[in-house]
């Protein structure tokens, strides 16, 4: 089979299977989503947990009371796992490692809590079975069921009509838990072990190696860890090699079945959303937006990844440096461009091996801001961000003040959607811009010149947007870069957040207005190609200056 | 042809989407009059008083822009370069001409006001006192509730309600209308406006309004742009740009760290330049000239918007509450066709028919007189004939005209017209009966919402008293011309038309029918009238009326777009939030185009503002950085001729196209009512891809330009 061939087959595979499965899935969140607890459908294992934590399911909550849930659980869920990672030498399963300095067990907690999953660890060097399994992965979990539950908000913001009580956090939070979280996670996790991932409680086994060397075989509750990584868009590895390892990733068809497990519900969320508003074109345009940067993406990397630059390339027929043999460029390329796009951050090649501009590229999926399909429920609320600002500039064009699915777009909503634009460009650019001023920095670079600036881009733009892919290269693990993306990640994720909260409790209590012709149709293709220049244009605008001195520069050099 | 002249206008302004004015351009929304360059230079005074830093912060993106110019002049002068000192103008002009295009637009206000203002301040008023004596008192000395006398000649001094009299009043000074119109007390007629003349008779004027809040005053202070508070999409736009701005604020900061590492630091008068390139500058220095323009505009129109919240609301409206008479149909019956009873020629009938309306002055009976003229009646010899009887005319108690003729054997002595019952009544007196088949051609037209009316003739004959009934003529609600197609245009728009009238079930649904509207309130009483708009509203739809009597007044409260005829009573303009000059029905939908204008010209030219900045990147980004990274030298694609002159050519670029730009605001985006995908198509391919392509083509001119001046190229 050609390369070219192989390629194909697996895009084809890919889309196919999601074509196939976002239907019924996006659906069934849906359904989850729009029913009410407290009524017959509430599972009794649901039931005990709400007696147990004394919640009341049936409370209905405003946008402020669900943003103070929101961050009370997360400011929680942080100082747990950072005792734990902190305590880990006198916790089981511990393999005598001791705890994390205290800046980079914050920098890991915010990170997992987050979703971001930024790693400035080695995770077999660095943590045992309990810190990973108890900590990490329950983080994985809950921090993928907090970003649905707040596009769930979001959502009940614009169907709801003259409330402003947005749902029920602690049962969005329960329920997407349960009933969508684990069992995907399980099924995958037969998948992915049925393919060689490991499961096991080993201590690391060191062995003679055939060239008379010394290898230790690490063992690890892997595949829990690995499903839920990729299903709910986290990345944080198990291993330091993250998706590139043997034990995580072992051949062609895992990596396959992985990259499927990080877009599925990214990509069947737009579908939840049209069921949810009753106008299953709203969620088409905006799946069709985030398919087409997705494609275009795609195609750019593998473009630039095979075009032959250089010696080595042309020696090795295609830009193999950082690659594992196993996956090729097409099974590297489909996974580095979904990984960057959705907030996953997972690995299974070095993205600081890419050339100039396919580097610049997965750098650039990021800086649009995780929406192509972005992370789980991030993605999408901030799309439906994008497509307010769309509605606005292309309401007036039409003669009408703008209204997104009934809703007015007046001042108020524009202050809550103009600040989300302004979160991750705040922190991306200040945070490059200090991290240049501190001197020291550039010691912490592997390469000089515009490829040392990547690293640096790439780390505060996946640090801002949640993502958690390393462009590798960069020594992370210094007070300062743990401190500093820490404090990107959490604000990040937290300020975004609450304005995307605070949007939705003005929407829900707006009343709302019939389309009719005169109001801008939403969804139609010519909306979705605006909201795709939009997307593209506040992205280029904003980080043109940047990618110029970085990717760019390299690219065209 | 004896159709009014006023509804010809209406009918041509309606065929042909023109309005209804006289002396007007070709466009359905017309520019208020044409934009002169030397527009530009007399702005120019107000324009340099507006660099006033405190006026200028109302506009953050114009702003930073002014603390951007300052902050070069001080570079400039401590180390000196041409190209500084180029920039440094250059940004200057940048605020300046943001200035201008606000100075501009006021000062068409402005000079409205003026001519407004003209002769009122030193009016006298002869205030009428508790016993009835007349004093002279400075009209602004008037309060609420005193009485004054006007008489022929007397400038009126202020708003206010006829209470005794009858006059003709000369409102040109407000409505540029030179036709005098009647004010008399009681009624719907009773309204007058201060600064108008009275041609004859003598009233009394009850004053309704303080000096300084009277319609001219509030008139005044609209068009000066003193009193013009942000609407709400205004400030909606504003939170965006300022949002823009500071990101492209971060931009400049971050490059400045960045260019460092890389080897390339810039100098400040380079990074401001990228600035100013960047932030919206455009659509923020003409922001607040498009909502002047967009008011002027509707003064223009001789309308008066009390907010400009209220012309925003206008592009909003849904639905369209209208009413039937003068709207949708021309405000009387006419006569429309003749039904010649059986054994009656359709001669006979139409000569009779004109006979017994050669005196009735009434609309319908000289709507009878046209359609038998045009049916090719002999006039002369039917004026020959009425002539030479006695004319009985038309009376409410008769309910029929006609005429008496000389006896004669050969011709009848009597000719009659008029309601059925009260000519059947008639030809019952002489022992005649009506037959039944006219009888059943009568019930048929009323059953179709028209009226019927009798024609019938008696005479002596050789066998006594004889008599006829003739024929039976259906007047009609006639519906304008062009109306149907305006009404479809206007559903294209999103908007439904709803009409009102107090006709009854039948007739306005036949009327309706033909029109083609959306729906209709039958017998109309302004309770239902205000039902129907909370209605409307509380499914979310925004709704528009026009009224004039005071029992108008709560609808036109309720109504988000109330427009008060100016011939209206003072509680009904107080009402509504704008008033028509004009008084004419129609002005409703021009209103509406307006306010869809003035956000659409707003939208236009955000996007163009921000597709302008790609081509600025190119400029720019090769400019400071390719002397590191010649590679970056590909992305020069407009082969600019230096660093210098590129970044030059985007500053002087970004400031031209400020004027350029102006003349657009100030009139308006050319807009074709359409539906909403149709309008976005159009406008982001104008607005969206020219703001692409054009500032490549502009930027590369003024580089050839700029590129000539020694040491910069």
């Amino acid at each position: 089979m050609t390369p070219a061939l192989a390629a194909a087959g697996q895009i084809l595979l890919l889309v196919l299977a999601l074509v196939l499965v976002h239907r019924p899935l996006g659906d069934y969140i849906a359904r989850m989503l729009g029913t009410r607890a407290g009524q017959k459908p509430d599972w009794r294992v649901e039931r005990f947990l709400y007696r147990l934590l004394r919640i009341d399911p049936r409370a209905d909550q405003k946008w402020s009371t669900y943003l103070t849930s929101v961050l009370a659980f997360s400011v929680v869920s942080i100082g747990l796992l950072w005792l734990i990672l902190s305590a880990q030498r006198v916790l089981p399963y511990s393999l005598g490692l001791p705890g994390m300095s205290p800046d980079q067990g914050l920098n890991t907690a915010v990170s997992f809590v987050t979703n971001t999953n930024w790693q400035s660890y080695g995770g077999e060097s660095t943590l045992g079975y309990f810190s990973q399994a108890a900590g990490l992965t329950v983080q994985n979990f809950l921090s993928s069921a907090v970003g649905i539950a707040v596009f769930a908000a979001l959502v009940r913001g614009f169907i709801r009509k003259a409330t402003g009580r947005l749902g029920n956090f602690w049962v969005d939070l329960t329920r997407l838990t349960l009933r969508l979280l684990l069992p995907l996670a399980v099924i995958g996790a037969v998948v992915l072990l049925a393919g060689g991932v490991i499961q096991n409680l080993n201590d690391p086994v060191t062995v003679q190696t055939l060239d008379g060397g010394t290898q230790t075989i690490p063992g690890g509750l892997v595949v829990s860890q690995e499903v839920i990584k990729e299903l709910g868009t986290n990345g944080g590895g198990f291993f330091n090699a993250n998706s590139a390892h043997p034990f995580e990733n072992p051949n062609a068809f895992t990596n396959l079945v992985e990259i499927f497990l990080l877009l599925v519900i990214p990509f069947s969320l737009p579908r939840t959303f049209g069921t949810m508003v009753g106008n299953h074109r709203q969620g088409n345009v905006i799946v069709a937006v985030m398919g087409v940067l997705w494609a275009l993406s795609l195609g750019a990397v593998l473009w630039a990844e095979t075009a032959h630059n250089g010696v080595a390339m042309q020696a090795a027929g295609a830009a193999m440096e950082g690659k594992e043999v196993r996956f090729g460029i097409p099974g590297s390329s489909l996974f580095a461009v979904s990984t960057t796009l959705t907030s996953t951050g997972a690995v299974d090649s070095m993205h600081s091996s890419y050339s100039g501009l396919g580097g610049g590229v997965l750098l650039l999926n990021m800086l649009l801001g995780e929406i192509a399909p972005g992370g789980t429920g991030s993605g999408m609320y901030g799309m439906l961000i994008l497509a307010i600002i769309t509605v606005f500039v292309g309401g007036l064009m039409v003669g009408r003040t703008p209204t997104y699915l009934g809703k007015q777009i007046g001042a108020v909503q524009m202050k809550y959607a103009a600040g989300y634009l302004l979160v991750t460009p705040a922190l991306v650019l200040l945070g490059s811009g200090i991290a240049l001023l501190i001197p020291g920095t550039t010691d912490t670079l592997a390469n000089p010149g515009p490829h040392g600036l990547s690293e640096i881009l790439y780390a505060t733009g996946s640090a801002a947007n949640n993502n958690g892919s390393a462009f590798a290269g960069l020594s992370a693990n210094t007070p300062m870069w743990n401190l500093l993306l820490a404090g990107c990640m959490f604000a990040g994720r937290f300020a975004g957040i609450a304005l995307v909260l605070g949007l939705a409790g003005s929407l829900a209590r707006q009343g709302s207005k019939p389309d009719d012709a005169g109001t801008l149709p939403t969804g139609k293709p010519l909306f979705a190609g605006m909201l795709f220049g939009v997307v593209i244009l506040v992205a280029a605008l904003t980080y043109l200056p940047a990618l110029a001195l970085g990717p760019v520069a390299e690219g065209l050099s | 042809m004896t159709t009014p002249t006023l509804a010809n206008d209406d009918l041509t302004a309606l065929a042909t989407g023109q309005p209804s004015q006289p002396g007007t351009g070709h466009r359905r929304v017309r520019s208020s009059s044409v934009f002169r360059p030397a527009a530009l230079l007399q702005a120019l005074p107000a324009a340099l008083a507006k660099l006033n830093p405190r006026s200028m912060i109302r506009t953050p993106v114009m702003f930073v822009v002014l603390v951007g110019a300052v902050l070069c002049t001080v570079l400039t002068i401590t180390d000196y370069s041409l190209f500084a000192l180029l920039a440094t103008i250059w940004l200057w002009l940048t605020v300046l001409f943001a200035n201008v295009a606000d100075a501009v637009a006021e000062g068409r206000g402005k000079a409205q006001a003026a001519s407004l203002r003209a002769g009122r301040d030193t009016l006298t008023a002869r205030k009428l006192d508790a016993a009835g004596a007349e004093t002279a008192c400075p009209a602004g000395e008037l309060r609420i509730g005193d009485l004054v006398v006007c008489e022929a000649g007397d400038v009126i001094p202020g708003d206010g309600d006829v209470v005794e009299g009858v006059a003709s009043v000369d409102e040109s000074a407000i409505t540029g209308e030179s036709a005098p119109v009647v004010r008399e007390s009681g009624g719907d007629r009773s309204a007058v406006t201060g600064g108008t003349r009275v041609l004859s008779d003598r009233i009394v004027v009850k004053v309704t309004t303080a000096p300084g809040q009277s319609f001219v005053d509030r008139m005044i202070a609209l068009v000066e742009g003193s009193a013009r508070q942000k609407t709400p999409n205004e400030i909606a736009l504003n939170i965006l740009l300022a949002a823009l701005t500071i990101v492209f604020l971060l931009v400049v900061l971050a490059v400045q760290p960045m260019a460092d590492y890389s080897g390339s630091p810039q100098s400040l008068v380079v990074l401001v330049c990228l600035l100013v390139c960047l932030i919206p500058t455009t659509i923020g220095a003409l922001v607040s000239c498009i909502g002047v323009a967009g008011m002027d505009r509707l003064v223009q129109r001789n309308v008066l918007a009390m907010s400009g919240r209220a012309v925003e609301a206008a592009g909003d409206v849904s639905t369209l509450l209208l009413d039937k008479t003068g709207t949708i149909t021309y405000g009387n019956r006419q006569a429309a066709r003749l039904v010649p009873a059986p054994e009656v020629s359709a001669d006979e009938l139409r000569d009779a028919a004109l006979l017994s309306s050669l005196a009735d002055e009434t609309p319908e009976g000289r709507s009878l007189v046209d359609l038998c003229a045009e049916q090719g009646a002999d006039l002369a010899r039917a004026d020959r004939l009425a002539d030479s009887g006695s004319v009985v005319e038309f009376s409410a108690r008769t309910r029929m005209s006609g005429v008496d003729l000389p006896a004669d054997a050969h011709r009848p002595t009597a000719v009659r017209k008029g309601a059925v019952g009260a000519v059947a009544g008639w030809l019952d007196e002489q022992q005649i009966t009506v037959p039944t088949e006219l009888l059943a051609a009568a019930d048929e037209i009323s059953a179709a919402g028209s009226t019927p009316l009798l024609v019938a003739e008696a005479g002596d004959g050789p066998h006594g008293r004889t008599g006829r009934a003739l024929g039976v003529v259906e007047l009609k609600d006639v519906v304008k011309p062009g109306i149907a197609e305006r009404f479809s245009e206007l559903r294209a728009m999103g908007i439904r038309t709803v009409m009102v009238t107090g006709d009854s079930q039948l007739t306005a649904r036949s009327i309706a029918r033909e029109a083609g509207v959306d729906d209709y309130l039958a017998e109309a009483t302004p309770e239902d009238k205000l039902a129907y708009i909370t209605r409307e509203q509380q499914d979310g739809r925004i709704v528009a009326m026009t009224g004039d009597g005071t029992n108008d007044a709560p609808a036109l409260a309720q109504a988000d777009v109330g427009v008060a005829m100016n011939t209206g009573t003072a509680a009904a303009k107080e009402a509504g939030n704008m008033v028509d000059l004009d008084s004419s029905p129609t002005k409703l939908i021009d209103i509406v185009e307006i306010g869809k204008q003035l956000l659409i010209t707003r939208g236009a030219l955000t996007t163009f503002s921000l597709a302008n900045d790609i081509a600025k990147y190119f400029a720019i980004l090769p400019a400071m950085f390719a002397s590191v990274y010649p590679g970056l030298q590909k992305l020069n694609i407009m082969q600019l001729s230096s660093p210098q002159s590129a970044i030059l050519s985007a500053v002087i670029f970004n400031a031209v196209v400020i004027v350029g730009l102006i003349p657009l605001a100030l009139k308006g985006v050319s807009y074709r009512p359409s539906s909403a995908g149709a309008l976005l198509a159009r406008n982001l391919l104008i607005y969206g891809v020219g703001g692409v392509v054009v500032p490549f083509v502009g930027i590369k001119l003024i580089d050839l330009l700029v590129s000539l001046i020694p040491g910069i190229g």
